[in-house]
């Protein structure tokens, strides 16, 4: 964010505990309700609630259940590979939310992003046939195809933005339910649908199945398609979906990284989310660097789709048009806890991952379900709204200290009042942020 | 053509309310990402109290008794309670927006997952699925008017009017609609419509004359707030028969679109909902619908002859055209000056 001063190693610490301080403020109000919710409810009682909270804050250890019935705890390697294959989609959709942030943008259109990208995914790995065309080649076309569908896509709201100045965050919004409908329409009625399994009609094959020639007839058979490599992680943790694509996910995390911060290009297109207008004066083309950086989001958003359906054993339901795809909107927890930063993108990605098999962990061994791990998520998305002004105000203090008392020191009492969790959340490491600032100076 | 104005009704009421709720944030300087979270909320909210009310003897007697008239008490007692927690819930996105001056869209997003989240946490919690229906009945047995609720015969012929606003609608539609009125009419008419539209216009210009731009903007998300609520029960009760799901089927961002349509102006929202609540009718039946009564179904021939004018078309119109009306009427778009910027006495 603030690219003039170089990156101080206290100010990456407040970054780093206050979106460690909104981490734990999320997990303690989900256990919180996870307790209410136990002592109000007979068939759950105490001790389920008990279950339930321990769950929550190291579901990702959990082995089951044991024959007395008690919870048993342990090194589960299926748990950790499917963290991790759950990783690479919110990784890539937290970088996309990442590269628009750090640009000065919104975007909340990855759903539709993603969406695009996985029509355009499905479409070129469920109609080159392997037998013609390496399957290898086949991946990498529609690996590359997702990207583009979903640069385009972001372009979108990008051009409207640049040249027509249409808020980007009402733009997307549009593009995300054209984006539903889009794919709804295209899928339905087209030979993609899976009617080789019953229990599958409402889903698209997965890449798994290659269109093939049998007695002169295409027709789909399953292990003839395309998948990711395993890359040896299969091993690692077996029994669990792992794929070769958490790999690619951090290669490219870390491009974007060096894109953003070590290339003209980057600096650019942060310069443009600093200041529009100065960096036009500095004579960057600022219409260009925005639809640029849409589109750049836009295709990590992509990537996220072509990875997550090019595995071979996910299958994309199509009859999508009332919802959006919530990995698309978890981009955005993503990215805000990682302030951004694409290495961090990394880190916060798989926190994400792991919260959810917290989620599956509690669904399958109590009374409660996976979504209070999306009440998490939520909490950490609302206290991030606040730490990102914080910092903002203590940049802003920085340039000019004269002006007079702070404004938020007016908003403190209240905060106090009205929710007590939230003003500890940011009153916290602004605090802190504030004394360390004020050595500083003086 | 009854059936036409009845769906289109169904689908525009809502819309039009929610999108109401828009306006009153956006002019009072608040953008509220959170409608479709808050009408999630208060959807949930309402159909859970029904299934409270139902809980007791007294009330399944009403029903039992046919006395229709407590029953559109129950339903006005709802709607109320679930404005009024709507308007709580969209407490925490003023709290974050005014007090802390947190980024607006951030804040609202939050709250757009954190609605379904919860929602959904308690729905399977309470019914073990993630459907939370009425205990008993469904809507169109407890709240719907019929003939025979008036007092009119079965086989009553009432006439055009008669058949199209009297048969089978739903009295929340028209308290709706009353409410939209009268709350256009105070965002216009009275001092405290002008006040809180001058802080969504000019807030420093707004304090300088004494008006409290605090108190202004909590009183402008409060309001949408409950607008939402309401909608979203409203939502819930006459489309989806009174069931809550964790999800509304982005009418709230749909009641977005048509508050950007109707250039923030009550009379042009109406105007957008109506035209919008006939798109989605259209998708939800164009092969029945016969728009002129002589038994030929126009839509339906139109969409064999060219697939392209399918529902997914229909569907995805309303997006689409509010996506190029802002690409055409931006340079002279009225949205509220103010809008998402925290207020900050010390600029200018």
């Amino acid at each position: 964010m603030n690219n003039k001063t170089p990156l101080l190693r206290r100010d990456g610490t407040v970054k780093l505990l206050s979106s460690l301080l909104s981490i734990v403020i999320g997990l303690v109000v989900g256990g919180l309700i996870v307790l209410l919710v136990g002592a109000g409810n007979k068939s759950i009682g105490i001790t389920g609630a008990w279950e339930g909270l321990r769950l929550i804050f190291a579901g990702i250890l959990s082995t089951g259940r044991d024959a007395a019935g008690s919870l048993t705890w342990g090194f589960n390697p299926a748990n950790v590979g499917n963290m991790l294959f759950r990783a690479v989609p919110v990784i890539m959709t937290g970088l996309s939310v990442a590269v628009a942030f750090k640009t000065g943008l919104f975007n909340i259109g990855a759903p539709g992003q993603y969406l695009m990208s996985t029509m355009v995914t499905l479409i070129i790995a469920l109609s080159i046939p392997t037998t013609a065309v390496p399957a290898g080649l086949v991946w990498l076309l529609a690996f590359v195809g997702g990207m583009v569908a979903g640069a385009l896509w972001g372009a979108i709201p990008g051009i409207v933005k640049a040249f027509l100045n249409i808020n980007e965050v009402l733009a997307c919004i549009m593009t995300n339910w054209i984006a539903a409908n889009l794919v709804t329409w295209v899928f339905d009625g087209s030979v993609y649908r899976n009617v080789v399994e019953n229990t599958k009609t409402g889903y698209i094959y997965s890449t798994a199945y290659g269109l093939t020639e049998v007695d002169g007839v295409w027709t789909y058979v399953k292990g003839n398609g395309v998948q990711t490599a395993k890359m040896g992680l299969d091993k690692i943790f077996p029994g669990s979906q792992v794929n070769g694509g958490i790999i690619i996910a951090i290669l490219l995390a870390v491009l974007v990284w060096v894109l953003m911060s070590k290339t003209t290009l980057g600096y650019q297109l942060k310069a443009c989310g600093s200041n529009r207008h100065a960096a036009r004066y500095a004579g960057i083309n600022d219409k260009r660097n925005i639809v640029l950086s849409m589109a750049i989001a836009g295709s990590m958003a992509g990537a996220a789709a072509s990875l997550y359906y090019l595995s071979g054993n996910t299958e994309f339901y199509w009859n999508t048009y009332q919802s959006l795809p919530a990995v698309g909107f978890n981009g955005i927890p993503v990215a805000l806890l990682a302030m951004s930063n694409p290495i961090g993108v990394i880190f916060s990605g798989v926190f994400m991952a792991m919260l959810d098999i917290v989620g599956l962990q509690l669904t399958n061994l109590t009374a409660y379900n996976e979504f209070i791990t999306d009440v998490i998520i939520a909490v950490i998305v609302y206290l991030s709204a606040f730490s990102l002004v914080i910092r903002t105000l203590l940049t802003a203090r920085k340039k000019s200290r004269d002006d007079g008392p702070n404004a938020n020191a007016d908003s403190e009492p209240a905060a106090a009042e009205a929710m007590p969790a939230a003003d500890a959340a940011d009153a916290t490491p602004a605090d802190a942020a504030n004394s360390e600032q004020g050595g500083e100076q003086a | 053509m009854t059936f036409l104005i009845q769906q289109t009704l169904l689908y525009a009421v809502p819309l039009m309310i929610v999108a109401l709720a828009g306006v009153f944030a956006e002019r009072s300087g608040i953008i509220n990402l959170a409608l479709e979270g808050i009408m999630i909320f208060g959807a949930f909210v309402g159909v859970l109290f029904i299934r409270i009310l139902q809980s007791s003897e007294a009330i399944i007697a009403l029903r039992e008794a046919k006395n229709w008239l407590a029953l559109q008490g129950i339903e006005m007692l709802t709607m109320l309670v679930a404005a009024a927690l709507g308007a709580v819930f969209s407490l925490l996105l003023s709290f974050a927006s005014i007090n802390l001056k947190a980024d607006q869209t951030i804040g609202g997003t939050a709250l757009n997952l954190l609605s379904p989240a919860l929602v959904l946490f308690f729905i399977r919690i309470l019914a073990n699925q993630n459907t939370l229906t009425m205990a008993e009945g469904d809507s169109a047995s407890w709240f719907m008017i019929k003939k025979t609720t008036l007092g009119f015969a079965k086989t009553a012929d009432l006439g055009f009017w008669g058949n199209t606003f009297l048969h089978k609608v739903y009295l929340a539609n028209y308290i709706c609609i009353i409410v939209f009125v009268i709350l256009s009419v105070i965002l216009y008419k009275t001092r405290f419509g002008l006040r809180l539209r001058s802080c969504g216009e000019n807030p420093q210009a707004s304090d300088s004359l004494g008006i409290n731009v605090t108190r202004m903007r909590y009183a402008g998300t409060t309001i949408s707030g409950a607008l939402a609520g309401m909608g979203g029960f409203v939502y819930a009760l006459t489309t989806a028969n009174c069931a809550s799901t964790g999800d509304v089927a982005g009418f709230g961002f749909l009641a977005l679109a048509v508050m950007i349509f109707g250039n923030w102006k009550p009379l042009n929202i109406a105007g957008a909902s109506i035209l919008f609540g006939l798109f989605k009718c259209i998708a939800a039946g164009y092969s029945s619908i016969d728009i002129n009564g002589d038994g030929i179904y126009m839509l339906k021939e139109i969409s064999t002859t060219m697939p392209f004018f399918s529902s997914h078309f229909y569907r995805m119109l309303p997006y689409l055209i509010t996506l190029i009306v802002l690409a055409f009427t931006s340079k002279n778009s009225r949205a509220p000056k103010a809008e998402g910027i925290p207020y900050d006495k010390g600029s200018r």
